[in-house]
């Protein structure tokens, strides 16, 4: 398949699953504060600011309160990391790839992207919550419809891959929110339901409310989709299995450039590997205190995965410019 | 209750719909029947049922910087057999005297030494390449894709407007039309026995695969669009869906050795056919602007190795030129040895010094064209200008003949289009779709019927202002359509519920409810 359009869709992905885990992480935030009154508020969302690597806007008054929060990390159509600029991401980027998406995924996220608006009006009138839940049910019909729409083929690969791995990142990031700043942080009931995780969790570990027992869920559950070491091990399958596609094909045409005298793996495979292995053989039971460390990881590891896989797979050529006159 | 039709004013513009007030023609009576009694807000549902398919599939476009859903009209044209027999065979004609014309003009150019058209003419043309000359395509077509615009005048009679031999564009809005309408008004869709237009794609791609570079048994066929920005992309991404290929931009080609090569995750792989959706002036910066970066450069060495084909071909511009056009007529009768089907609209070309002052004198009852405009850009109407705009023309004519043509105004046929609560007349045009393989032009039975909205304006263009129709060409009562075809071979009809019973496996369900149900209730 196209580079460009790899690239489009790995980042479709992303952006999809960047929107969800936003509303989800906003959820969890605004509930915390309305539970508890006592809380100081212009900390707690700074430190969520800082968590989502978004900088703190600066307002006449100065003051960074709920409001604030809602009308960046929410509203704010030019912020590549609030909710609706995500989802307007996630269809910039789909419009450039109408040809290999399915037309009914691609609907869900024409007519998301054109409801937001009226959705934000309602907002304003009923709270935040239905318009969160709104995106969250749009992203899972979303995935849904690529799930069943799809052909399990490359496209589908680095759609899967763009969504594991910033769902590895936002889990670790949603983590971070309790770890690095426990006082202003929702409890962990609250962080579990938001992840979508608090049922399958009281299934899975016996109910103690032992906060080691949420975080070791939420890092290293292997059958919890959302859990990072699951998403971690989906993007493993996926990068495996775009290189297997990627080699076997060429073996009729030329040979690309990456598959000479390569006897180790490719890196971005490498690089997730390696988390997930980490994760594997923690220590569980001393799994929060070494969480800041993880955490941290985990997000660079992304980081640097994503660039590998833009350097490995999406190869191509800026347009050539004609240089004319004299300087030529 | 005011009947939709109440209002519906009959002017001297033949009407597609009734041939006297309250009496429809015979293509039309269930049409007709089915609209007659709708309750305006019944309609006025439908329509935005309509409004809101196109907006949710992202089918838009922009309008004084809103996004519109592209408008369609729900009342369809419809096109009885017989009439859409001379169109099919007019256009069919006309693709391949266009076809024989650029064949000789980028080869031998007899028809230049016959003096059928003066040179000068041809050489002039802004669409005429001299890099054309000597790229032989491999089947011998240049305009694998043709869309002839035709008007009807106030007899009836299909007449050619324009024709478009370089990158036609609207094909995507016949297809998508008809899926929206056909749902619309389900009922109504199936009481016609409608031709269909989904096979469009599959014959396409069929051309683009005979179009192929000699010795290429499995051609990789792409589209090459200009971006997420161009205003057809909707029709781009369509199409390479549709025919299940790559859609590519510029920077996903490569070009090195005289092969074109697209930029993949498995590295680089060859590419032997592009439908080009790009004008040939931003298609390779070697040979035309060298700031395009949109095109491929080196793609048209390439052509002209043999190594690829570009469809439609380099230089197709030389034969769609609207001073070319007043030439076709001609070109039928010397290639094809035949009478024209369709008739141009009246046109006086300017050259001639006499002809020139009459048309300057009488602007005011004329249409003047730019010979190299599309898209209705630059086009007046002398009925409808005011003084200052005739008196521009006239100087701005009078500098550059060549650059214009003049013509006698046609009275578009009008059809119910629905406005705010009623029908109300509107000017259509229709353009036909020719798809050419080399052994064989096919014309998509149906094409693009546009709508001119505001009242009595005569320019159908969707960027001034222009709507359209899904286009029904109805099937001849002796002729099957393909799908009754297909069902009558498989016997689908004659199928007893017996033999279907036999050839499936017996169906599970889960438990019933519990017998202690009543018990648990307790």
């Amino acid at each position: 398949m196209l580079s460009r359009i790899a690239e489009s869709l790995f980042w479709l992905g992303r952006y999809v699953e960047r929107a969800d885990d936003t509303a989800r992480v906003l959820d969890a935030f605004m509930h915390r504060l309305l539970d508890d009154p006592g809380t100081d508020e212009e900390a707690a969302c700074r430190t969520l600011f800082a968590v989502l690597g978004v900088a703190v806007p600066a307002t006449e008054s100065g003051v960074c309160d709920a409001q604030t929060v809602l009308d960046v990390l929410a509203f704010d159509a030019r912020e590549a990391s609030s909710v609706v600029g995500a989802w307007q991401a996630a269809h910039d980027n789909a419009r450039g790839v109408r040809e290999v998406i399915s037309t009914e995924s691609w609907e869900c996220l024409n007519a998301t992207r054109l409801a937001l608006p009226a959705q934000r009006r309602a907002a304003g009138r009923l709270g935040p919550y239905a318009y969160l839940r709104y995106v969250r049910e749009r992203a899972a019909l979303f995935s849904g419809l690529a799930d069943s729409t799809m052909s399990r083929d490359d496209s589908w690969l680095f759609l899967t891959l763009g969504r594991s791995l910033e769902r590895v990142d936002m889990t670790a990031r949603l983590l971070s929110v309790k770890v690095l700043a426990s006082p202003y942080a929702p409890d962990w009931v609250t962080l579990l339901r938001a992840a979508g995780a608090d049922e399958p969790y009281r299934i899975t570990e016996s109910w103690g409310g032992d906060p080691q027992s949420a975080a070791r869920f939420l890092v290293l559950d292997p059958g919890f989709p959302r859990s990072i070491v699951h998403a971690l091990a989906t993007a493993e399958r996926c990068l495996a299995d775009v290189a297997d596609a990627t080699t076997g094909r060429s073996s009729q045409g030329r040979v690309p450039r990456r598959s000479r005298g390569q006897a180790l793996a490719p890196s971005a495979t490498r690089i997730v590997g390696r988390m997930r292995t980490v994760l594997e053989y923690l220590d569980a039971d001393t799994l929060v205190e070494r969480l800041p460390t993880v955490l941290k990881e985990l997000q660079e590891a992304c980081l640097a995965a994503s660039r590998q896989i833009a350097d490995q797979y999406f190869q191509y050529g800026t347009p050539v410019v004609w240089l004319q006159g004299k300087d030529s | 209750m005011a009947d939709v039709f109440d209002a519906y004013t009959l002017s001297h513009a033949w009407d597609e719909m009734f041939e006297a007030p309250g009496t429809p023609r015979r293509a039309y009576e269930r049409v007709f029947a089915a609209l007659e009694h709708l309750d305006p807000d019944e309609v006025r549902f439908r329509a935005e049922q309509v409004a809101r398919a196109f907006t949710d599939g992202g089918v838009t476009f922009a309008f004084g910087g809103e996004e519109r859903p592209f408008p369609l009209d729900l009342v369809p044209r419809v096109i009885a057999a017989a009439e859409w027999d001379e169109i099919d065979r007019g256009v069919r004609q006309r693709v391949r005297a266009l076809e024989a014309f650029l064949a000789d003009v980028y080869g031998r150019q007899s028809i230049l030494a016959d003096g059928i058209v003066p040179r000068s003419v041809v050489l002039t043309g802004s669409g005429f390449h001299r890099a054309a000359h000597g790229i032989d395509p491999a089947n011998g077509v240049r305009v694998h894709v043709a869309g002839i615009d035709l008007v009807r005048d106030v007899d009836g009679r299909f007449r050619v407007l324009e024709d478009n031999a370089r990158v036609p564009s609207g094909v995507s809005y016949v297809i998508e039309n008809r899926r929206i309408t056909a749902r619309t008004f389900p009922g109504l869709f199936a009481e016609h026995r409608v031709r269909p237009v989904d096979d469009y794609p599959a014959r396409l791609l069929a051309a683009l695969r005979a179009a192929a570079p000699a010795g290429v048994h499995d051609p990789v066929v792409v589209v090459l669009t200009p971006g997420v920005a161009n205003s057809a992309y909707f029709e781009h991404a369509l199409l390479a869906r549709q025919m299940g290929v790559e859609l590519v931009e510029g920077r996903d080609l490569s070009c090195s050795g005289n092969r074109v090569r697209m930029r993949t995750t498995a590295g680089e792989q060859p590419v032997h056919v592009v439908y080009r959706r790009i004008d040939d002036e931003y298609l390779d910066p070697l040979h035309f602007r060298p700031d395009s970066v949109i095109g491929c450069p080196g793609i048209l060495n390439a052509a002209r190795a043999g190594r690829v084909t570009i469809a439609n071909g380099v230089g197709c511009g030389a034969a769609d030129d609207k001073l070319t056009y007043t030439y076709v007529p001609d070109f039928i009768r010397y290639y094809l040895n035949e009478e024209p089907v369709l008739d141009n609209v009246q046109t006086y070309r300017l050259d001639d010094p006499e002809r020139l002052a009459w048309v300057l004198d009488s602007l005011a009852e004329l249409v003047l064209k730019p010979v190299d405009g599309a898209g209705g850009k630059g086009i007046v109407i002398g009925p409808q200008a005011d003084e200052r705009t005739l008196i521009r023309l006239r100087a701005t004519v009078a500098a550059d003949p060549r650059g214009w043509i003049a013509q006698q105004p046609v009275a578009l046929s009008t059809s119910p289009t629905f406005v705010s609560d009623r029908f109300a007349p509107r000017h259509i045009d229709l353009r036909p779709f020719a798809v050419n393989s080399g052994d064989d032009v096919w014309v998509l039975p149906g094409g693009l019927t546009r709508v001119a909205l505001p009242e009595g304006a005569l320019v159908v263009n969707s960027s001034q202002g222009g709507g359209s129709k899904d286009t029904w060409v109805l099937a001849d009562a002796r002729r099957r359509l393909p799908r009754e075809a297909a069902a009558a071979e498989q016997g689908r009809a004659a199928l007893p519920p017996s033999v279907v019973r036999e050839g499936v496996a017996d169906r599970q369900a889960g438990p019933g409810p519990a017998e202690s149900a009543q018990q648990q209730q307790q």
